[in-house]
């Protein structure tokens, strides 16, 4: 048990190291959410204006970009677990007396950590688009993030296990990411489109991180307005839709799990 | 026994990479495993050093036993492997404190160690730089510090110097045999450089899967029939009376050139010179390399090796064997 422990923070320190340490990954984390939010926001707000009482485009759409930083960060992460394959590395991590689930929650942690921080610094946005911030709501999104950074950096990992090349990884988690963010309500509220999206949504675990997300920073009452998940007539609150996505992180990360011990 | 290896196996598929190999390495022992690439030889390392489980046969590494008690084998063990294994986007400073956390040594032990051995091998004025500006000098000698950081009792080397110059070769084997001297460690390696293989102790020759000998250089070089004596004198007819006479040895002659083995060269040779009773014009000794070793025990030599795993094992299904 202690050499889970051990691999655990040790395995995730050292990517926060490298984190820290390469600034173009840095900035290129925030470039392409600030991107979204800058030109969607500006091309859309005009046209649509509120789509619920005193929340209008961009900020409906912030909290859903906060979700997307975690997401590609989150899965992102697992190409550390390619490159140290590549790179030889990942033998001086397995020689090591650690546990391997220490060493693979580790990797989790390690991105939940660097999502963490990227989190923080979009919140600095937040009173520009016009998103009331106090400390109960910066309180309650930190478990939120944790647990869905921690499911999809678990995603991450499982793909990593099975990929041998860094071009392989990235071309996977690309055509991962894409559906997960365009079906998850980042960018229109999943109640109000065409049955068919509707029912792609609501099967996409990531529209409940993005609702909870919204709920925290926008309140419950967004929800009820129409802005918030129903599934069988029921809105989903926040615990809900965290269960939601704990349950389905637990599963993915012990996925992860296993196809990293398998390998020898 | 520091590393005890009993019937070790271990196949891929159809490929019996490892096949019943036995032998026991002495604590502070300097042990080697010569053979061609794709012979097994790393395929051993990554048993014993616990990344690979063999398919038979049992081994124990500072009495600890390779598959049930992985975590204290991998604590009684240093790794260099062949290919780097270094993290080349962080500092040297900060791959050997990643080192040190991951083995749980405490603060007050590791700085001075990492130190030490950073000064041993004259890294320690570059400690602050990433590692992907080293030479493949530097990486190699940053990967032994490493490997030594957490006092292992058993040093394992596959391929230290691969790919590196000669000079760079006799330095990393300074610092070894010195450690060796300095704190009884065992070393483990692997080579495929019959110069290289001089250091050892004691060597196993290995051939596809399996040990063909076992012993010091200096025994397995008598396999081939001791030293050459080539010898010219201003009589060759007297000169061969005289050596038929006196040591009862039929030497060759090609050319004038008079050639003979001898079990122990290096002090037949002096008593020849003092006591030869023929004028001689010349005389040399050429000691059997391990290259003539191997080829006497295996009928083939290490350099025509260099194939893969795939071709062997089809040669093999074909072969007499």
């Amino acid at each position: 048990m202690a050499e889970n422990w051990r691999g655990v923070w040790v395995v995730a320190y050292r990517e926060l190291l490298r984190f820290v340490r390469d600034r173009s990954r840095l900035v290129s984390s925030f470039a392409f959410p600030l991107l979204f939010l800058v030109i969607f926001g500006a091309g859309f707000s005009q046209t649509m204006g509120a789509l619920a009482p005193g929340v209008d485009f961009v900020q409906f759409m912030y909290p859903g970009i906060l979700a997307m930083t975690v997401l590609t960060t989150s899965l992102f992460a697992g190409i550390s677990v390619v490159w140290d394959r590549e790179f030889g590395f990942l033998k001086e991590v397995l020689v090591a007396p650690m546990g391997r689930t220490g060493i693979v929650v580790g990797k989790a942690f390690g991105a939940v950590v660097v999502a963490g921080i990227q989190v923080g610094i979009m919140l600095v946005l937040a009173p520009i688009v016009g998103v009331p911030l106090d400390l109960v709501a910066i309180a309650a999104l930190v478990p939120i993030v944790v647990i869905l950074s921690l499911g999809l950096a678990g995603l991450g990992i499982l793909v990593a296990s099975f990929m041998r090349s860094q071009q392989g990884f990235q071309l996977l988690i690309q055509i991962i990411i894409f559906p997960l963010i365009f079906l998850a309500g980042v960018f229109f509220p999943v109640n109000a489109v065409p049955v068919w999206l509707e029912v792609i949504s609501k099967l996409n675990p990531l529209t409940y991180g993005v609702d909870a997300i919204r709920q925290v920073l926008l309140g419950p009452e967004a929800a009820q307005a129409g802005l918030g998940v129903t599934v069988f007539g029921h809105t989903m609150t926040v615990v809900e839709d965290v269960l939601v996505v704990a349950a389905l992180g637990s599963v993915l990360l012990g996925a992860a799990v296993w196809a990293f011990r398998r390998q020898e | 026994m520091i590393v005890d290896v009993r019937s070790l196996s271990r196949r891929f598929g159809k490929l019996e990479a490892v096949k019943d190999v036995s032998f026991g390495v002495a604590e502070g022992e300097v042990f080697g495993f010569l053979g061609p690439n794709g012979a097994g030889k790393t395929t051993t390392i990554n048993m014993l050093c616990t990344l690979l489980t063999p398919t038979a046969g049992a081994a124990t590494v500072n009495g600890f036993d390779i598959v049930r008690q992985r975590s204290d084998v991998r604590r009684s063990i240093g790794l260099v492997f062949q290919q780097p294994t270094l993290d080349e986007y962080l500092t040297a400073e900060q791959n050997l404190r990643f080192h040190g956390y991951a083995y749980g040594m405490p603060a007050a032990v590791r700085e001075p160690r990492m130190r030490e051995l950073l000064e041993m091998v004259e890294l320690w004025d570059r400690r602050k730089s990433d590692v992907r500006t080293y030479s493949g000098g530097m990486k190699r000698r940053l990967e032994i510090a490493r490997g030594l950081l957490h006092h292992p009792r058993v040093l394992f080397l596959d391929e230290p110097t691969l790919g590196l110059d000669p000079q760079t070769r006799r330095r990393i084997w300074q610092y070894l045999l010195d450690l060796r001297e300095r704190e009884g460690l065992t070393i483990f390696m692997t080579t495929h450089y019959m110069d290289e293989a001089e250091y050892c102790d004691r060597i196993a020759i290995i051939d596809h899967g399996g040990i063909v000998g076992l012993d010091t250089p200096r025994a397995l070089k008598d396999l081939v029939g001791g030293d050459l004596i080539s010898l010219r004198a201003g009589d060759t007819a007297a000169a061969v009376a005289e050596i038929q006479g006196r040591y009862g040895i039929d030497p060759q002659v090609t050319d004038d050139t008079i050639r003979f083995h001898v079990p122990d060269g290096e002090t037949f040779l002096p008593d020849l010179v003092r006591t030869f009773g023929q004028p001689m014009e010349s005389v040399g000794l050429d000691r059997p390399t391990l290259d003539d070793v191997f080829l006497t025990l295996t009928g083939h030599e290490i350099r025509d090796e260099e194939v893969s795993g795939y071709d062997q094992m089809l040669r093999r299904g074909r072969g007499p064997h």
